[in-house]
């Protein structure tokens, strides 16, 4: 009895202890980011005027919407495409299934780096870099993969009765798919748009080689990468609060759907 | 097998029928079937083949040339290859990645077995919400995760406040920009941002075991760590494949942190292979001993991320 009090001591004492270290460095940038910087002439320990500057000059207004049409013409177009092929995958009969799904692998584990020398030479020749194209569609391709192994696992799951009966009611697979297959799946497809918005919008190395001249349609992380390389030693209280900008939309859908990302974030990886 | 031919009970009794009964109109339907879920695949793998699996190819196919980018390429064979197996500075940036190994990967998932060790003897009260929190780290951009631990690490950060606090001011020092701290310090940002993936990873695992296995220990009289051993371990090879599949992953890649953080100095102190790849291919313009260098990332990534998986498969 004793000894397993001592466990339970240790054990939670060690999770929060965890907890706390998880949560320090995000809250010491919050807390960074609310101070007054040097020379300011704020009137009591906290300001938001560290804010106002990284938006204003940091130039986070346009990067912040920058993203959010990045994030977004990804979720949609790769929720899209793979509902489709994983409807295919899971419930039509089809040639090869085994050898595409070992295609679909591939994705599942390619790293940016394998790619983006020839994504640059394809976009130059196009004249499409550093414009929203450049970023969006490859990472689509990058999405898709785990994204068609999402929908095929959870329509794989469903019960078969209901698009037989279907089918006997002389539906063709396409209403099937959209009366029948495609609401039921709203609620995996909900939590694969979790996922693949955090991927989306927290991705830099493709922003980086892919946008790095032109401001108007550079991405969160990549302008705050710039900013705080430009203005390293100077306002460090400036750049949390630029960090600060980053990371909001992300913590705050978090903060309420953090089921979604949780489950998105562990199963995601054990697809295929 | 079409729609309407699916059967749950008996499948393939049902395929051996269909296939004796099937008369020619059916073929023929089966086979527009078949076409049908090509087209359902087709936008996808548009844009998959185009922006991912293409590229790759071509990655494989400019590795064997010399190329600045702009004038005509030149074959070299495997010239590019050579070079990253005989160049110092090649390998030290895969040195580097194996070190990360360790700090992204092995810390982090012993951290975690230790924890799930101890708690699985026990009710884990809270657990909801150091969940949420354990997994704080794991929705961050890494560049917002650079910019808190440059501070940390700083000069005026921190950890040197709390060492002078204590009187250990000799060993206060800028900790990303020292040859002998830099490498370690990075490396324990990865420690931070993976450790709690697998905590929650581990501890959900542990909850899916069945009681009765310890219960069974038990009476055969097994110690806490014959226990750890026997069943939980086992019992976590799923989770811990996962584990280590995701952590060494980001470890050999690493590119958003180091690029934040250090930009692989001081000197060549935490050069990666990203940073080879991404220098010579938009810097110093070697593209093809770039795209060399991706392809043996890729080819480190595939085999090691296989590995794993064929260890630690579950038995079914």
């Amino acid at each position: 009895m004793t000894s397993r009090r001592i466990e339970s001591f240790v054990g939670h004492g060690a999770l929060i202890l965890g907890a706390l270290i998880a949560l320090y460095p995000f809250v010491s940038i919050v807390r960074h980011a609310l101070g007054p910087a040097a020379g300011s002439n704020a009137a009591g320990p906290f300001t938001l005027e560290n804010f106002t500057r990284a938006w204003v000059g940091g130039g986070f207004s346009h990067s912040l919407v920058s993203s959010a049409i990045v994030a977004v013409g990804v979720v949609v177009v790769t929720g899209a495409i793979a509902s489709l092929a994983g409807y295919a995958m899971a419930m039509l009969d089809v040639p090869w299934r085994g050898a595409i799904m070992g295609v679909l692998l591939i994705g599942l584990v390619l790293p940016a780096e394998a790619r983006i020398v020839p994504l640059y030479d394809m976009f130059e020749g196009w004249g499409l870099l550093n414009t929203y194209w450049a970023i969006i569609l490859p990472q689509i391709a990058s999405s898709f993969s785990l994204s068609t192994m999402w929908m095929t696992t959870y329509y794989s799951a469903l019960p078969k009765e209901l698009t037989e009966s279907a089918a006997v009611d002389g539906a063709n697979s396409w209403k099937a798919f959209t009366r029948i297959v495609f609401p039921l799946g709203s609620s995996a497809l909900a939590t694969l748009s979790c996922l693949i918005f955090l991927y989306t919008w927290n991705e830099f190395l493709l922003a980086l080689v892919l946008l790095p001249q032109n401001p108007a349609v550079q991405t969160a992380p990549l302008s705050l990468s710039f900013f705080a390389g430009a203005e390293r030693n100077t306002q460090p209280e400036v750049i949390a609060a630029a960090a600060v900008l980053v990371a909001l939309p992300v913590v705050i859908a978090y903060a309420f759907l953090q089921r979604r990302f949780i489950q998105g974030l562990t199963e995601g990886a054990v697809k295929g | 097998m079409s729609l309407g031919h699916r059967d749950v009970a008996a499948p393939e009794k049902r395929r051996v029928a269909g296939r004796a009964l099937r008369s020619r109109p059916a073929t023929r339907r089966a086979h527009r079937l078949r076409t049908t879920a090509w087209l359902y695949l087709l936008p996808g793998f548009a844009f998959y083949g185009a922006f991912s699996l293409w590229p790759l190819i071509e990655t494989f196919q400019y590795s064997f040339y010399k190329w600045d980018g702009i004038t005509a390429a030149k074959w070299v064979g495997l010239k590019n290859y050579i070079k990253i197996f005989t160049s110092e500075d090649a390998l030290s940036t895969f040195a580097h990645a194996f070190t990360f190994i360790l700090f992204y990967a092995a810390i982090p998932v012993v951290v975690g077995l230790v924890i799930v060790g101890v708690m699985t003897r026990v009710r884990i009260r809270l657990l909801g919400l150091l969940r949420t929190v354990l997994f704080i780290p794991q929705i961050l951009a890494m560049v917002v995760v650079a910019v808190a631990w440059r501070w940390i690490y700083a000069e005026s950060g921190p950890i040197n406040a709390a060492l002078e606090a204590i009187g250990l001011d000799s060993w206060t020092r800028a900790w990303l920009g020292d040859f002998k701290t830099a490498l370690p310090a990075v490396g324990l940002i990865g420690t931070w941002v993976m450790y709690g993936l697998c905590m929650v990873l581990f501890i959900g695992g542990s909850q899916k075991i069945p009681r009765d296995l310890y219960e069974a220990a038990k009476l055969d009289g097994a110690g806490p760590f014959q226990e750890f051993m026997a069943v939980t371990l086992p019992g976590l090879r799923g989770e811990i494949s996962v584990a280590l599949i995701l952590t060494v992953t980001a470890a050999l890649r690493n590119f958003d942190i180091v690029w934040n953080t250090t930009s692989g100095g001081p000197g060549n102190a935490t050069l990666i292979p990203s940073y080879l790849i991404f220098e010579g291919a938009f810097v110093t313009r070697q593209v093809g001993y770039a795209a060399a260098a991706s392809v043996v990332l890729t080819t480190l990534i595939l085999l090691l991320t296989g590995g794993i998986q064929a260890l630690l498969r579950q038995r079914k």
